[in-house]
């Protein structure tokens, strides 16, 4: 894969030629499954109850909850109509989905708390074990790829 | 009987789901490739088989996994196993600190570095290149991740190359995403003696 392609290292900032950049290349195979992982849990061929969009837009709301607006920024432009869930004020109520919405948060940032009422609480509103296993998947690799990519940005704060 | 398990521990509990696994029976036919079951193997863990639910993302999040963990060159195995229970410990993922809790003592063939861990955290009693790499890994867990240039700069002054310290972020990072699918879908039980 060319460096473009690459989520992690277009966000971070990666250059061609760096230090940062010799070092990811010893690991391209680490790099490229990365991507695969952003294209199969944000863009699956089955997609549940989530579609693209909400994927997105969610995706887009866990970045923000890090504070990672580039991030945000390239989830958005998959959001559209329910771009408004990456707002972390919105509740996603007016949208039928304030308990997916609550988890999603809880699981990004909180993840020590969640207990088994939580995942209850999902069951009680009729989301079925797939899809709450599809929405783990999503919050759980976007905190793996949001600090991947805070990773690669401070190798290269150091090195400038 | 079975209790849930609340502390940390390098015995390896039981993996109780709070969704219910794929029936093997019912497993589609992608199910069945992303589980590599043949008629010799038919024996697949009930996370794995709660994973299947998302056969997708299961299927390229195996071998991203193994590549970060144990992929030659860059950073011993060990220590990347000291980043993975850090991510471990900050998210309180009790099943995944004692999965990597007893990799890292049987790598290092000692039970010193996650003794001290277990029993005092953050303040545990460490040499100067495991206190880098353990700091470095639980500020990056934090959410947000609170790594910053002072923690970047003690992994450096305890001689990590960068190539190193690459493997450090991702595997830390990788158990960002595995704490956040083991303890959000599960509970770490163990069997109760009978009375």
């Amino acid at each position: 894969m060319t460096h473009n392609d690459s989520t992690v290292l277009t966000i971070a900032g990666v250059t061609n030629g760096s230090a940062v950049a010799d070092a990811t290349a010893t690991r391209a195979n680490i790099i490229e499954m990365t991507q695969s992982a952003e294209n199969a849990v944000l863009r699956p061929e089955d997609c549940g109850a989530f579609d693209h969009a909400t994927r997105a837009a969610l995706a887009a709301r866990v970045a923000r909850l890090s504070a990672d607006e580039a991030l945000a920024q390239h989830y958005l432009a998959g959001a559209g109509d329910h771009a408004v869930l990456a707002d972390p004020s919105e509740t996603g109520a007016g949208q039928g989905l304030g308990t997916v919405v609550a988890f999603v948060d809880k699981v990004a940032n909180q993840t020590r708390d969640i207990a088994p009422e939580d995942i209850a609480g999902l069951q009680a509103e009729g989301i079925a074990d797939a899809d709450i296993v599809r929405l783990c998947e999503l919050v759980a690799f976007l905190a793996y790829q949001i600090r991947v990519i805070a990773g690669l940005r401070l190798m290269q704060g150091e090195l400038t | 009987m079975s209790r849930v398990v609340h502390k940390f521990t390098r015995t390896v509990p039981h993996w109780q789901p709070r969704v219910t696994p794929v029936k093997l029976a019912e497993a589609t036919q992608a199910q069945l490739d992303a589980l590599q079951v043949t008629p010799s193997n038919t024996k697949v863990s009930d996370y794995v088989l709660t994973l299947a639910h998302d056969v997708e993302s299961l299927k390229v999040r195996s071998p991203l996994f193994n590549a970060i963990m144990y992929d030659s060159g860059g950073m011993s195995r060990a220590e990347r196993e000291l980043g993975a229970l850090a991510a471990s410990m900050v998210n309180r993922c009790i099943y995944c600190a004692a999965v990597h809790a007893d990799r890292h003592a049987k790598l290092e063939k000692d039970t010193a570095v996650t003794d001290t861990l277990f029993a005092k955290g953050e303040d545990a009693d460490l040499n100067d290149r495991n206190r880098a790499i353990f700091d470095f890994a639980r500020k990056a867990a934090e959410a947000p991740p609170a790594a910053g240039e002072a923690e970047m700069q003690a992994l450096r002054a305890a001689g990590l190359s960068e190539e190193e310290i690459l493997d450090l972020i991702l595997s830390s990072a990788l158990f960002g995403w595995a704490n956040r699918l083991m303890h959000v879908l599960g509970d770490p039980v163990r069997q109760e003696a009978k009375a």
